[in-house]
């Protein structure tokens, strides 16, 4: 039941601070064998990238799949004619993937094939293409779709992150970044440095634009930054308290939190005008606002009860109910796509967790058993929670599935790294 | 401020000279009396000065004694989990700033931290309200709200990064700056 794989996945990235690596310390009891047959290259000179190696770590990383070792295949079939399933059946596999890439320019296509072993037919085909440079990104597609065809759930894969890491400097001021990164920690990207605090990494709705808390005037402020061109602008510059910037799901507003008039409440910024609207009005602390998917509410985290619950706030009738009753601890939510479950932080025995609030039950259900679990992160298909935690003395990414089966964490090579930030499934 | 010393000089040497011409003169009754006159306001302002120079100096003294106060209560106040109450040891440095501060028009700026249990952005709200809570401490105790800032850093920076009850309690401030 337990495994511990530690996959490298810096292959081709250039190394960078704060690269992840990602080791998986749980999986589900009977993972499906699939194998992903290295895809064969019909290009000029070599493939860009391993691409077959990029969907075997997706497969690994889901916790569901065991791929087959490649040393054990018998063959590296990339045309259906060159399948046989006696072969495959020999070592106990149940899927077959194959595939051929080739490259014009600096496009690349990728055609592939999924096949049942028990059933002795194919059951998926398609092709991705796209420029080579997202060679990687390619991969992840494919994955995502194979993964639906096995699971029913579509993959989530090709798909990013954010994350805030922090370089520890004994002499001076730490050293803070905003990192961009594949949804399997490769090719990460430095979106802004600093020394003073990065926080509230947030994607914009189009997953083109991501905002953010920096510190770097000596204050908070919130800025928004173009991921395409790199271009910023500074939002907000209030007395107070300036933090959880979250874009609407329609992407026309940001809820924040500023305490400009008093107690912390919950803003909303008409993105077009910048017109600033105040929705809760509380002497108690209201933060961490969390979209429902159809922007009609929004959950949030306050303290007016005495100790942190999350409520929900309704723009329509302008009511707030509470949603948290269980614990004295359940702050910073966020919703998944379904609008059903809800990620939380929620103190049990002292203890800060992970759990998952269902909105039409009402039950909650803890996924960590580690301490000081926080900024919970749902995959934009709900199957996946990725969290800040500590291991040693140390801040990692860890992820779980929302049903707790399956644990990876994705530890940095150096510094902490907190805050992560799932992408919304991107446009192709 | 400082010619009316000058002018006493000149006065009390002017009233010695008048004394020693009156008494090497003829005496009479006005001669004595002017030159009584003159004794007793020379010794009067020799008083005066002597009184400035004592509470100039007793001035100092205290200013000197509350900057040495402030110093040794030190500008980080700690905070019990979860509070925003000014302990009573946190109550007694910030008195000891206050009293400086009332002698002075300096603008402060409080930073409120938070240990590293708990969200992020809830810890944010939980700094502010302690550097508040120290601001407000301040303004009831007489310095205009207008020379205070207050930036809460939330749990971002930690001066112990351990993870325990001895670094979480040295996290748990505001810091005066």
């Amino acid at each position: 039941m337990f495994r511990l794989i530690v996959l490298s996945l810096a292959l081709l990235a250039p190394l960078a601070q704060a690269q992840l690596v990602i080791e998986i310390t749980q999986g589900v009891d009977d993972p499906t064998p699939v194998a992903v047959v290295p895809f064969a290259w019909e290009g000029a000179g070599n493939a860009p990238v391993d691409m077959a190696q990029v969907v075997q770590e997706d497969f690994e990383r889901s916790g569901q799949f065991s791929p087959v070792n490649r040393a054990d295949m018998l063959g590296f079939p990339s045309r259906e004619e060159e399948v046989f399933y006696r072969d495959w059946r020999a070592i106990a596999s149940e899927y077959v993937l194959i595939g051929r890439a080739s490259g014009e320019g600096d496009q690349l296509s990728l055609r592939y094939e999924l096949y049942d072993v028990l059933r002795q037919a194919r059951i998926a085909e398609g092709s991705v293409a796209g420029p080579a440079g997202e060679a990687r990104m390619l991969a992840h597609r494919v994955s995502d779709a194979v993964y639906e065809k096995l699971t029913g759930i579509p993959g989530a894969f090709a798909t990013r992150l954010i994350y805030v890491s922090v370089t520890r400097n004994p002499t001076g001021k730490d050293y803070y970044r905003l990192t961009l990164a594949d949804s399997d920690g490769a090719r990460p990207i430095v979106l802004l440095e600093s020394r003073e605090p990065i926080m509230s990494p947030s994607w914009a709705p189009d997953g083109k634009q991501v905002a953010y808390v920096s510190f770097e005037t000596g204050r908070p402020a919130i800025f928004r930054q173009v991921l395409a061109t790199g271009e910023r602008e500074q939002l907000t510059n209030f007395r107070g308290l300036n933090s959880s910037p979250a874009w609407s799901p329609d992407g026309n507003s940001m809820a924040m939190v500023l305490s400009k008039d008093g107690s912390p409440d919950i803003y909303l910024m008409d993105m077009a005008t910048r017109r600033l609207t105040r929705v809760t009005s509380h002497y108690a602390i209201d933060t961490e606002p969390s979209w429902m998917p159809d922007g009609r509410s929004f959950l949030f985290t306050s303290d007016r009860g005495g100790r942190p619950q999350i409520y929900r706030y309704d723009l329509r009738s302008g009511l707030t109910e509470r949603v948290t009753f269980e614990g004295n601890y359940n702050a910073r939510a966020r919703v998944a796509q379904d609008g059903r479950n809800v990620v939380l932080v929620h103190q049990r025995e002292g203890e800060f967790q992970i759990a998952i609030h269902d909105l039409v039950s009402n039950r909650l259900q803890v996924l960590t058993n580690t301490d000081l679990d926080e900024s919970p992160s749902i995959a934009p298909n709900g199957s996946m929670v990725l969290y800040a935690t500590k291991f040693g003395d140390r801040g990692i990414l860890s992820a779980v599935s929302v049903d707790g089966g399956v644990k990876f964490r994705l530890p940095a090579r150096n510094g902490d790294v907190r805050e992560p930030a799932w992408s919304p499934y991107m446009q192709f | 401020m400082k010619q009316i010393p000058v002018a006493g000089k000149a006065l009390t040497l002017l009233f010695a000279a008048i004394f020693l011409v009156a008494c090497s003169g003829t005496s009479t009754k006005e001669d004595e009396a002017a030159a009584a006159a003159a004794a007793a306001e020379a010794a009067a302002a020799d008083a005066a000065r002597e009184a400035e120079r004592q509470a100039q100096s007793a001035a100092a003294e205290a200013q000197r004694q509350m900057e040495q106060a402030a110093m040794a209560a030190g500008t980080v106040f700690y905070f019990e989990f979860d509070s925003s109450t000014l302990t009573p040891a946190a109550q007694a440095a910030v008195d000891a700033h206050i009293a400086l501060l009332k002698t002075n028009d300096r603008s402060v700026r409080l930073d409120g931290h938070t240990d590293e249990r708990g969200t992020r952005d809830y810890n944010m709200a939980l700094g502010e309200r302690r550097a508040n809570a120290v601001r407000d401490y301040m303004v009831v105790n007489g310095v205009a709200s207008y020379r205070i800032e207050t930036v809460s850093y939330g749990e971002e920076q930690p001066v112990a990064y351990g993870s325990g009850e001895s670094s979480w309690s040295q996290n748990r401030r505001v810091e005066l700056k």
